[in-house]
């Protein structure tokens, strides 16, 4: 159900940005040149809010008030240990090889000596974690990130991403349970547990910002960024200030970890 | 006899000058990232020694980071690059008003993620500048439960006497918080010029403390 609600979701989110775009047409963009489809954007966050307060927020805080710290621990490891083989994938087509090898050792020794992943045996022998994607990879490879785009929600995202949410989806190992009742619960699980690891962050978001959409939004676009170019940094220019009356450039990529497919990007916790 | 005293009097007194300058010279001499490491460590040492701080105590957050962060910070500079062209107009009055307001925003979003230091560790990340330059980035990571924190801060070498290295921008996770407040800051400005965007910070400053009041309160 969750599968389902994904892949329409992000197809939805498809048609109505094209939608947009065409209503839109030749009409200049709006006064970020990286946010075109703001409006829409804006509509679409406030409608991913509403579905946190309602449904995910509650869902997570019963999940944290019910189950002992160690046990969500362990759920956390377990659906980590299954990223790590997808960033596994995703570093080798970047060519980084030296996290690949590190993402691969992750999960074999956490699969196999970490009870299929529950106990994070690997970050204890400090094989560090990298995560991947394929939006990371498609922008490694030089495509860009095009305008940032909300999806309802899955959140924060970008043309780019959002593209390569199908491959992600292919690749999550979740899938390939079988009988789908269990896979099903898995995801609606995996979605919870990721909403309750942000609750810790509480309301830093509404205390931090004046408008909660732009700051997100810029946090989002510089965040992938970093991720993709995680080793190229640019000490002249990273966090300097522009010259007088230049316009800011803004960071050349989008979002903050395109979800894996089926893992809902949570709303920013309140 | 006398002279012999008077000669410990002197010697000691020398002593006591030097090291009370010491610090200074070291200070004006120090590199970058070994400032930043002294001082991560100093900050989460009070932390970790503070009671009120960890029950997150907005006031004692407030006075640390005045007496231990502020003197290493260039917050005007930050303060007026978040704020773009517009600072250029504003009066003195205005600016230091933006400053006070900002300060205060940033150390209430900070103060929480202060609170919940317990058994984290700073790491620097080798140093990548040449001893010359005067504008440098340093790594930082902040290693305790979960996946490690990247900090980086942006410094400036401001000369003149005991002045040293000034932080002026700082990352958290890969997103630079200068560079967050720019288009806030812009759409603000826009709409209801400089005041307006002081009158936006110090309200959103008052909802801060009255929800903080409110959840101590409760907590």
């Amino acid at each position: 159900m969750r599968t389902r609600l994904i892949r329409t979701s992000a197809c939805a989110g498809w048609v109505l940005a094209a939608a947009v775009m065409a209503t839109l047409g030749g009409c200049a963009a709006g006064p970020n040149p990286r946010d075109p489809l703001e409006p829409f954007n804006r509509k679409v966050s406030e409608f991913n809010q509403g579905v946190d307060s309602i449904v995910l927020k509650p869902a997570a805080i019963v999940y944290k008030n019910a189950t002992p710290p160690l046990v969500r621990t362990g759920v956390s490891n377990f659906f980590g240990n299954l990223r790590d083989f997808w960033s596994f994938v995703n570093s080798t087509l970047q060519f980084k090889l030296q996290d690949a090898v590190e993402s691969l050792a992750r999960f074999q020794v956490n699969t196999m000596f970490g009870l299929g992943g529950i106990i994070d045996v690997a970050s204890e022998l400090n094989i560090e974690r990298h995560k991947e994607d394929f939006g990371q990879t498609l922008g490694r490879w030089g495509v860009p990130p095009g305008p940032y785009l909300v999806l309802p929600f899955l959140g924060p995202s970008t043309m780019r991403d959002t593209l390569a949410l199908p491959v992600d989806y292919q690749g999550d190992l979740l899938r390939k349970v079988t009988p789908s009742a269990p896979r099903d619960a898995l995801y609606v699980l995996r979605a919870i547990d990721a909403r309750a690891n942000l609750l810790r962050i509480g309301g830093v978001i509404d205390e931090a910002a004046l408008d909660k959409y732009s700051f997100t939004r810029d946090a989002y676009l510089q965040k992938r960024q970093a991720e993709i170019f995680e080793n190229k940094h640019d000490d002249d220019k990273d966090g300097a200030e522009p010259k007088d009356g230049e316009i800011p450039p803004l960071p050349d990529d989008g979002p903050a970890k395109a979800p894996a497919a089926g893992q809902p990007q949570p709303v920013p916790a309140r | 006899m006398n002279r012999r005293m008077f000669g410990q009097w002197a010697a000691t007194v020398a002593l006591a000058i030097s090291a009370a300058f010491a610090p200074l010279a070291q200070a004006a001499d120090e590199a970058p990232d070994a400032m930043i490491k002294r001082l991560s460590d100093e900050v989460l040492g009070a932390i970790k020694s503070d009671k009120a701080i960890q029950a997150g105590d907005t006031s004692r957050i407030l006075a640390l980071v005045d007496s231990k962060i502020m003197p290493n910070v260039n917050f005007a500079r930050m303060t007026a690059a978040a704020v773009g062209p517009a600072w250029r107009q504003a009066t003195p009055e205005q600016r230091a008003k933006l400053q006070e307001e900002f300060k205060i925003l940033l150390v209430r979003t900070y103060s929480g993620a202060l609170a919940q230091v317990d058994d984290q560790t700073i790491s620097i990340k080798p140093q990548r500048s040449a001893p010359t330059d005067t504008d440098v980035v340093v790594r930082s990571e902040i290693r305790g439960r979960g996946d490690p924190i990247q900090l980086e801060y942006r410094l400036e070498k401001t000369p003149g006497q005991g002045a040293g290295w000034k932080i002026y921008n700082l990352n958290v996770l890969g997103v630079w918080l200068v560079e967050t407040y720019r288009s806030q800051f812009a759409q603000e400005i826009s709409a209801k010029g400089v005041d307006g965007l002081i009158a936006a910070l110090a309200e959103r400053n008052k909802t801060n403390a009255n929800a903080g009041a409110n959840t101590s309160k409760k907590g």
